[in-house]
């Protein structure tokens, strides 16, 4: 056990999940990989704010019974999201009757839910732990930014926060892709203080998290048949890599980012997609399935986080991030 | 400004007007409309009426407080002319 990173000896394995997205994202190419599509962006709902607990909501009770369980087996719900006081989460977790552990590290949570998940079925504490994040571009521009309609323009350097929800099942038994370890990162301030560029805060932690993986685990990218980040997009992505050959690691060859997945690259999308909901779409749908279907073995799953509030911004502070990475194997 | 804000438009005309459309003059009724309909599921009171002016306040507070600066150099100088 090196100093961030925790071996699952039970490897604990993923055995459900289930993803939602919104129409933007339904008119991409990985659309097809998405199970469900809403041509609705508020989902039914009144405010954009109800629409993306509705989708988290629907998501985690679509992926338990993806697992082929019921409500009734679940020990837990670890969950977060982008807004503040994590409302989706807390609001969703009203809709059923099992533990709420709460979480938040923006865009990371996936990844840090999935370790939590893992860490407490992996112990023999719980069997089954349902763990879920997502994001709705309209409640982070209200949040983060500035209202919809107001006719400024965007930089180069901006992401698409992704409207979707993605969740997934962990548990102890059955032959589903496990979770081998998870190296928690630490928080890590680049002095970006533009908050349109999150991809170049974010790529430093997620090149800080990545060493020690490698350095911890003793294996290098070439041993991995993927390295996933979550939404660095474009940019970021360029970054980690000259970041990482700096420290004598390539990862050329087999990285991939869900940002610049989850869009088309001719639409406007500058950077690619972000929020949390952009990694837990392209992961709990697209990625998982080529690990069940074994023609990914072994992949580091890496989402990153920006850590400002408006308030932060506001006050001059940059931006420090996080990243927390989970080894998986088919 | 306002009608083109109300019918979703005016986002794109920035988008292809760049700064043009959004400085003030020309874009301070969208700089109002826009969080007026934005913030109007947390109420008419505190979240449309309280919320109107997010935007658009700095520009009525420095516009305002320069035009005082400027009428009291006019009359103090007018005193000596």
């Amino acid at each position: 056990m090196g100093k961030h990173t925790v071996y699952f000896k039970n490897k604990p394995r993923i055995i459900g999940t289930f993803t939602v997205a919104g129409p933007k994202e339904g008119k991409s190419n990985f659309s097809k990989h998405v199970h469900a599509i809403l041509d609705d962006d508020k989902f039914g709902e009144k405010t954009f704010e109800k629409a993306e607990c509705k989708m988290l909501s629907f998501a985690i009770a679509n992926a338990i019974k993806a697992a082929g369980k019921s409500p009734g087996d679940i020990d837990a719900l670890i969950s977060g999201d982008l807004l503040n006081q994590i409302i989706s989460s807390s609001f969703a977790a009203r809709d059923f009757d099992f533990p709420y552990i709460g979480i938040y590290n923006a865009c990371s949570t996936l990844s840090e839910g999935l370790a939590l998940s893992a860490a407490l079925v992996d112990g023999g504490y719980m069997k089954n732990v349902v763990t879920g994040t997502g994001s709705h571009f309209a409640t982070a521009e209200r949040q983060y930014r500035y209202p919809l309609e107001l006719g400024c323009t965007r930089p180069p350097q901006s992401q698409w926060t992704v409207t979707g929800a993605g969740a997934a099942v962990v548990s102890d038994t059955g032959d589903y892709p496990k979770i081998v370890s998870a190296t928690f990162g630490k928080v890590v301030d680049f002095g970006v203080t533009d908050a349109n560029n999150m991809g170049a805060a974010m790529a430093t932690a997620a090149c800080d998290t990545l060493i020690s993986l490698f350095e911890e685990t003793g294996t290098r990218p070439e041993d991995y048949d993927l390295i996933l980040t979550g939404d660095l997009g474009a940019l970021g992505s360029r970054l980690l890599k000259i970041l990482l050959e700096e420290g004598g690691f390539n990862i050329e060859k087999n990285h991939s980012d869900c940002g610049e997945m989850i869009y088309n690259i001719d639409e406007e999308e500058y950077q690619g997609g972000s929020g949390a909901g952009c990694s837990a779409v392209v992961f709990h749908s697209y990625v998982y399935d080529l690990l069940k279907k074994k023609r990914i073995n072994k992949m580091i799953l890496i989402a990153t986080g920006a850590l400002l509030s408006t308030v932060s911004a506001q006050q001059g502070e940059s931006i420090p991030c996080v990243a927390h990475a989970v080894r998986l194997e088919s | 400004g306002c009608l083109l804000t109300g019918l979703g438009v005016y986002d794109r005309v920035g988008h292809f007007a760049g700064g043009g459309s959004i400085v003030p003059i020309t874009g301070f009724a969208n700089s109002v409309c826009s969080p007026a309909m934005e913030f109007r599921s947390e109420g008419y009171i505190f979240g449309m009426a309280a919320k109107m002016f997010v935007v658009a306040g700095p520009i009525i507070v420095f516009g305002v407080s320069a035009s005082v600066v400027v009428g009291l150099i006019y009359y103090i100088v007018g005193l000596f002319v």
